[in-house]
């Protein structure tokens, strides 16, 4: 603490679960654009990603209210968003935007996944069974029936994006909203949720995608990674320069907020937000991305840059999150003082928890993975001539 | 039956009965709902008529010591949870260079640090200024509950449903004046209520009960004899915040640019 704090801003309220959520829910918005990427707007050399990214995006929604219920004083009430809303508040919104998000998403990969679901429904064990309550016990598929199911699901896919700005945007309107809040009020907020959320989307699925397809020996596909890393690269140009509009515009206008945000910025969160957020982890990934991108390196190279500018998106994001998050209430309302902030390892808002969360997302991903194949047969063929068996091989070949 | 086992026509009427019952339910939920909370059973009793009375509070910052005295009866009326403030005053102190120094008294004796400010040689100013909800008319606590149990009563009190509230802290978010906090032990937004169960019974906040020199007053907006409008329609006043919009019900008499 430091300065003059009003008495009731002794502890931040909104910690690390609250960072997490929009990281979650960004990753998530993120990935469905990806796979929009192929199944809207035909980008054939998303293929290879193009159902991981769908399934990324369905097991990361699901987890998304997690860090929320663990927040609230009163998990137990918590449907009271949904049965008696205040349409008032933005946050009333929350239950029926990701209600409708979460069927979207679940619709689509019903109707994306039905052919390998009737192949496993004809085999046996417990993906059988899981296969034919899924289907409702029909097996039946067709010439016209796959059509269908094709113009179905570029429809879900048009309606997704919007969908998912709007559960995105939302966040992002949720602090931009907050007028007491120097650091948070701000229209821009809403834009810069959006594209850092479709910049954490991509760059968790080339992470996931190169690690995971290490791991198995498969061949990684060049095309798919090269055009997800020049995306990659356009979309977090434009979410770090929004970033840096943000503040700039603040500090340009020289309005009463700035005397405190300087502080904050120059002070509190020099190293947070200044060093890591903008120099280490901005600077360093579009640097990387942009040789990669304007110059032909060899394969191998080429996706050791992209991997590693990957990760360090995915902890520029997730700093961006942590800055405005808990950045914005380290300035006290009295303008004249900070409070400060450092998480716990094993409380319930704790570190521990929020890891836990995090990871169970990924080994959803995998079960999914063992029910249906979340990567088509050609990527999932070995980088040497020794073809390795893949999970779930018989149905494939 | 018969109707064979896989007759996607039976599927689909399943499924069309499913939806629609889930949304007929929902509708009469809503429905259901609504009534409810159309009609509240107003507060004290049947004397009490809410429509007849508009609360304001007012602070006087020239009479206020400084003693403590509000804090404490606020504490012990409200059972206020150490730690936390329904209302707190704070201690002003202007220096030889026209830097403000600011503290509150702490604890549940209510009372300042002596070594906490800088000499006393080249003070240029000092003062003390009570803060407590605003009571806004256009309150952003109430605007962004999620729930609508942070709300306005008729009378004009700021209010938290204890039945109510999830405890998502939008509401400590979003109120410039920091008056609310997270009860540690109910879990749920707490807040100043005006003393809402004494003033619907024709007893004063107990702030504005035990205040030895009449700092801080309360009245109501609707009754033109009020003492309150007297004073208000007499002295100069101030708000805090006002560009913010939120149109606090708390006026401060004598209030120096140096507070927020």
């Amino acid at each position: 603490m430091e300065g003059f704090v009003f008495p009731n801003e002794q502890s931040v309220v909104w910690t690390v679960m609250i960072v997490l959520y929009p990281y979650i829910t960004g990753l998530v918005a993120g990935a469905f654009v990806v796979s929009s990427l192929y199944h809207l707007f035909g980008r054939e050399e998303i293929r290879p990603v193009a159902r991981f990214s769908l399934g990324a995006a369905f097991v990361f929604l699901l987890f998304a209210p997690l860090p929320l219920l663990v927040h609230l004083g009163h998990p137990e009430r918590a449907f009271n968003i949904m049965i008696t809303p205040n349409f008032s508040s933005a946050m009333a919104g929350f239950g029926y935007i990701y209600t409708a998000y979460l069927l979207l998403v679940a619709i689509e990969i019903w109707f994306i996944f039905r052919d390998e679901m009737i192949r496993r429904a004809g085999g046996g064990g417990f993906w059988r069974l899981v296969a034919r309550v899924a289907l409702l016990n029909d097996l039946r598929a067709s010439e016209a029936s796959r059509a269908t199911d094709h113009r179905i699901i570029r429809f879900l896919a048009g309606l997704g994006i919007p969908m998912a700005c709007l559960l995105h945007g939302y966040v992002g309107f949720l602090f931009g909203s907050i007028k007491a809040n120097p650091w948070w009020s701000t229209p821009l907020m809403f834009v810069i949720f959006i594209f850092s959320a479709i910049v954490s989307g991509i760059a968790v699925l080339i992470f996931h995608y190169m690690l995971i397809a290490r791991l198995n020996g498969w061949k990684i596909d060049q095309a798919c990674v090269r055009s997800l890393g020049r995306f990659l690269w356009g979309f977090m140009i434009i979410a770090v320069s929004l970033e840096v509009l943000e503040v700039v515009s603040i500090a340009y206008k020289q309005s009463e907020e700035w005397e405190i945000l300087a502080r904050l910025i120059e002070d509190r969160l020099f190293f947070s937000y200044i060093v890591l957020q903008f120099l280490v982890f901005s600077l360093v990934p579009f640097l990387l991305l942009g040789l990669n991108a304007l110059f032909r390196f060899r394969d191998a190279v080429s996706n050791t840059i992209l991997w590693i500018a990957s990760v360090m998106l995915l902890i520029q994001v997730l700093l961006m999150r942590w800055n405005v998050v808990i950045g914005g209430q380290l300035v006290s309302k009295s303008y004249r003082g900070f409070t400060s902030y450092m998480p716990g390892v094993f409380e319930r808002e704790g570190l521990a928890v929020a890891v836990v969360i995090f990871t169970i997302p990924f080994g959803l991903l995998y079960l999914f993975h063992r029910f249906v194949p979340l990567f088509p047969p050609e990527a999932m063929r070995g980088a040497k001539s020794v073809e390795r068996p893949v999970v779930p091989s018989t149905e494939l070949h | 039956m018969s109707v064979p086992p896989d007759d996607p026509a039976d599927r689909r009427r399943f499924l069309r009965v499913v939806v629609q019952s889930a949304g007929g339910f929902f509708f009469v939920g809503c429905l259901a709902d609504s009534e409810d909370a159309g009609s509240p059973a107003p507060p004290g009793g049947a004397a009490y008529d809410w429509d007849k009375f508009y609360w304001a509070y007012a602070v006087d910052t020239d009479r206020c010591i400084g003693c403590g005295s509000c804090m404490r009866a606020c504490r012990a009326e409200n059972d206020v949870p150490e730690g936390f403030y329904r209302t707190w005053v704070e201690r002003f102190e202007v220096d030889a260079a026209e830097e403000a120094h600011v503290d509150i008294a702490t604890g549940r004796s209510a009372s300042f640090d002596r070594d906490a400010l800088p000499p006393t040689a080249g003070r240029r100013k000092s003062f003390f200024v009570p803060k407590l909800c605003n009571h806004c008319k256009n309150s952003v606590c109430s605007q962004v509950c999620p729930v609508g149990a942070s709300y306005q009563t008729r009378d004009g009190v700021v209010l938290v449903d204890a039945q109510h509230c999830v405890g998502c802290a939008y509401c400590v978010q979003a109120c410039p004046y920091a008056t609310r906090f997270i009860n540690p032990r109910s879990h749920i937004a707490d807040k100043c209520t005006f003393c809402y169960h004494r003033i619907t019974v024709g007893l004063p906040p107990a702030c504005v009960l035990v205040c030895p020199t009449k700092a801080r007053m309360y009245g109501n907006l609707k009754d033109r004899q009020d003492e309150l409008q007297a004073i208000l329609h007499r002295r100069r006043y101030m708000l805090l915040k006002p560009e913010l919009g939120t149109n606090p019900k708390c006026y401060y008499l004598g209030l120096d640019l140096e507070v927020v």
